[in-house]
């Protein structure tokens, strides 16, 4: 087999073939996904219509995928600024818990405040807890060394629990009928909506944060110390960067915007602190902003179409299959597409010398 | 000795993208020869032996080895047909030994039998001279050993065309000799062999014929007997090297660097440099000669604020810089080119302008506040292209895909642009070919005549003769002696990075 193709290396720096082998990409998972599908007795082509359609065919389908987006964006942004540095922060997860509860213990604390006042609060404080979060791997990185993709982590796990504690104990609803939930904040705590539709006013936060972060990578000076140190850490020592601080920093900043993306959730859409409030989110952002090549312009339409396949997924539910065919979908597309990556920095070309020499021996 | 052809190239063509690095070359190699393969870096000499390889495969023209056509899809394909190449960088295991080294991919059996491979292997290096110990693990040896192991894993596996990609780049001149005689002994036995080089002293040295390549295309093969350095620099290069505007030296009494009995440790916790004191004039360029590894790249990191000093002091213009950090060193007036241009230097995925500012990124000149004026710096980086002739296609482009010798101009114009008082340029011209390096040498004179301090970390002994006022003679961390290049010799300055003493 391997007589047959020619592997050579290749630049590839035309950005319409880098997006065609990408699309490729996630078309070879979705086929991947259709196997699987005809496997367990569906017919894919179904499957993928009613997902389809579940996410974008209708208003109130559109309104859903942009509230399932809003989250998705603003921990992938937090995790793209993380993964610029190469800092691998893949405790999103925590830290939009860690956010969670602060937004939620500031909601709880000061609910007679106006929301004009209550409100930022609430992101800050948010903020400061993602923030908090990162801040301890980052420590432990710059100063012993420590991996931090399994730090943050394991981070994850102790912000998860962390909610769990606080909804079935101090933090409980008395009148919760023993549900895992705090109370509910008052309306001054909760982000305002569009019309009559769950879609709320974090959208326009998650974009505005968006091209923020556009600016903050590509046109400042700590941009440019980010995207040195990522690019390579020996280099930012030798042009005096202090990469022991900007490390630290970084994961808190990243973290920081992921535990917003807490906030915007328990203020915007639940209204209350509960357990398990996010289904994952922190996860699926990781593969947004790999999806996205850490652009946070590119995030914000990657976010919508994995805002699509989460409520899409919900869709299929009627038809039997588990709304996981979604997260099964959007592994298999990151895996397709990173996988894909290959033919950016290699060219494979069926070898035609060798070929020809085997016609000649069938004429000769 | 009947002339048996071992490689026939003809009509080799190969195309990188839309470039042809090699058109219409056609190469030829005899059983007993050692053919030299000259040319300048980007001549295509390291694509044409990489074809023979089975590394790469030619995109016109035919191979034939030992008289027959060969298709080779893969360097496995190669050594089966009796191609062994030894890269410039070693490619070894380094926690197994010598022997296992050796058969590693060759012997398919389950279990080894060590003590038979080992006995095989002794006797096997020993019929060649080349002095091995195959039990010894990869790790603890010398650069030249390891070249000894490439050769044996080569010869191992029934090489009779050797082909060696700038074997001499990392060795002392003794172990230059040992290998020239490894080499010549192995031709005598009926190998073919191919130095790849841009070393004209060697090629006149060792070669029996020489295939100059220039731009891709074969200049031609002649005899060593019937040419001399001078026709093979013009094959190579066109036109008569310049003879360098040399010594209009000012060297003046004021110290500009001042290393005082420094000791260093390197990555793994060892003394790398120990009690080391020298000084550098402003107005002076001091050459720094030893074997890679002897403290060099130690020395220069801690001038830098990049290694902490164990002992003693570095002083820039009479201020120690024991307390300061890299930045601050940066702003007392010192510039550094390392040794790892891609590594530490640059960055590779960067355009030329981000490149550029690496060292000024937070001065008036490049910044507004918190946002960096890229317009402005892009500016000036078209500036630097055209002082420097630095040969780009798009100036927005990341500089990755450029050559050595231009990614070597970037470097060095960023540092020298500041005008500093204390330059350090380590290898400032390893892999670069004949006409960048003069360029950078001309550079690193014109600080010099500026009034900077200029600390040259070379091993090419003959540059540093030709460039320094004064040599320091390295050796195991230490300085083996301190002398002036017209009070001494090569040989003189040889021994001492070998001995650490005066020969």
């Amino acid at each position: 087999m391997q007589k047959y193709l020619k592997v050579e290396k290749r630049n590839m720096n035309n950005q319409y073939g880098m997006f065609a082998i990408r699309i490729g990409g996630i078309f070879v998972a979705l086929v991947l996904g259709a196997i699987f599908l005809i496997f367990s007795g569906h017919a894919p082509i179904d499957v993928y219509v009613t997902m389809i359609d579940g996410a974008f065919g209708s208003a109130y389908g559109v309104n859903e995928t942009i509230v399932k987006t809003i989250p998705l964006l603003i921990a992938a942004l937090g995790v793209s600024i993380a993964f610029r540095m190469k800092l691998w922060n893949i405790g999103a997860e925590g830290q939009i818990y860690a956010g969670g509860i602060m937004a939620s213990g500031v909601a709880l604390s000061f609910g007679d405040l106006p929301s004009l006042l209550l409100i930022p609060m609430m992101m800050i404080a948010a903020f400061l807890g993602g923030a908090l979060w990162a801040c301890v791997p980052g420590i432990a990185r710059s100063f012993w060394g420590t991996n931090e993709t399994i730090t943050t982590l394991m981070m994850n796990y102790v912000g998860i629990l962390w909610v769990d504690y606080l909804v079935f104990g101090p933090w409980k609803d008395p009148k919760g009928y023993n549900f895992p939930i705090t109370a509910e904040f008052s309306p001054s705590a909760f982000l305002p909506t569009f019309g009559g539709t769950r879609v709320h006013i974090g959208i326009v936060i998650a974009i505005l944060c968006s091209f923020v972060i556009y600016i903050l990578l590509n046109k400042t000076v700590w941009g440019y110390e980010i995207r040195v140190a990522g690019e390579n850490s020996d280099v930012a020592k030798y042009a005096g960067m202090n990469v022991t601080k900007n490390i630290i920093l970084t994961l808190m900043v990243s973290g920081g915007i992921a535990g917003i993306a807490g906030m915007t959730e328990v203020s915007g859409v639940i209204h209350r602190l509960q357990s398990n409030f996010s289904p994952g989110y922190g996860y699926s952002a990781i593969i947004i902003a790999w999806l996205a090549r850490l652009n946070p312009i590119a995030a914000i339409f990657v976010s919508f179409l994995f805002g699509g396949l989460i409520v899409g997924g919900y869709a299929v539910q009627t038809s039997g299959l588990p709304a996981s065919v979604a997260l099964m979908l959007q592994g298999l597309i990151l895996f397709c597409v990173l996988g894909a990556e290959f033919f950016t920095g290699y060219r494979v070309s069926i070898d035609k010398r060798f070929f020809s020499k085997g016609e000649a021996k069938i004429n000769g | 000795m009947k002339e048996k052809r071992l490689v026939s190239m003809k009509g080799i063509g190969k195309k990188f993208g839309d470039k042809w690095v090699n058109e219409q070359v056609e190469f030829e190699l005899r059983a007993g020869e050692i053919h030299a393969l000259l040319g300048e870096n980007g001549a295509g000499k390291s694509t044409l032996m990489n074809i023979l390889a089975g590394v790469y495969k030619q995109d016109a023209g035919q191979l034939l080895l030992h008289g027959k056509e060969a298709i080779l899809t893969s360097p496995k394909d190669a050594i089966q047909n009796g191609v062994g190449m030894i890269h410039q960088h070693f490619k070894l295991v380094e926690n197994l030994t010598a022997s296992e080294n050796i058969i590693l991919g060759y012997k398919k059996t389950f279990f080894l039998n060590r003590k038979n491979i080992s006995e095989e292997i002794l006797k096997f290096s020993q019929k060649y001279g080349l002095s091995i110990n195959p039990n010894d693990y990869v790790y603890h040896m010398s650069v030249g050993e390891k070249q000894r192991i490439e050769i044996l894993k080569a010869l191992y596996r029934g090489a009779d065309i050797l082909i060696l990609d700038e074997p001499t780049a990392v060795l002392t001149p003794q172990e230059t000799k040992e290998l020239f005689d490894i080499l010549r002994k192995m031709a005598d036995r009926g190998c073919g062999i191919v130095i790849i080089t841009h070393k004209m002293k060697e090629v006149m040295e060792i070669a029996d014929r020489i295939t100059v390549l220039r731009k891709g295309r074969k200049e031609g093969t002649v005899l060593k007997r019937e040419v001399d350095e001078q026709r093979l620099t013009e094959m190579m290069i066109g036109k008569y090297a310049s003879e360098r505007k040399m010594k209009d030296r000012q060297v003046t009494n004021e110290v500009g660097l001042e290393i005082e009995n420094v000791t260093i440790k390197n990555d793994k916790g060892f003394v790398a440099v120990e009690n080391m004191s020298f000084d550098v004039k402003k107005g002076e360029i001091v050459g720094i000669a030893g074997i890679s590894g002897n403290g060099q790249k130690e020395l220069a990191e801690a001038i830098a604020g990049l290694r902490e000093i164990e002992k003693g002091n570095i002083k820039i213009d009479h201020e120690g810089i024991k307390e300061k950090n890299p930045r601050q060193i940066i702003d007392m007036g010192l510039s550094y080119v390392p040794e790892d241009r891609m590594g530490m230097g640059l960055v590779g995925n960067m355009d030329i302008t981000d490149n550029l500012i690496l060292k000024d990124y937070r001065k008036k000149k490049a910044r507004k506040g918190i946002f960096i004026q890229k317009k402005k710096v892009r500016e000036n980086a078209k500036d630097v292209i055209d002082q420097f002739e630095i040969k780009i296609e798009n100036i927005d482009a990341p500089i990755r895909t450029l050559s050595g010798g231009n990614l070597q101009k970037i470097l060095l114009g960023r540092e020298i642009l500041e005008d500093p008082k204390v330059l350090i340029a380590a290898y400032p011209v390893r892999g670069l070919d004949i006409a960048t390096t003069e360029a950078v040498y001309d550079l690193l004179l014109e600080q010099r005549n500026r009034g900077c301090a200029v600390l040259f970390i070379s091993e090419d002994l003959d540059y540093i003769m030709q460039l320094s006022d004064r040599i320091v003679a390295i050796e195991g961390g230490k300085v083996a002696g301190i002398v002036k290049p017209d009070e001494t010799t090569v040989e003189e300055i040889g021994m001492m990075m070998l001995d650490g003493q005066v020969g």
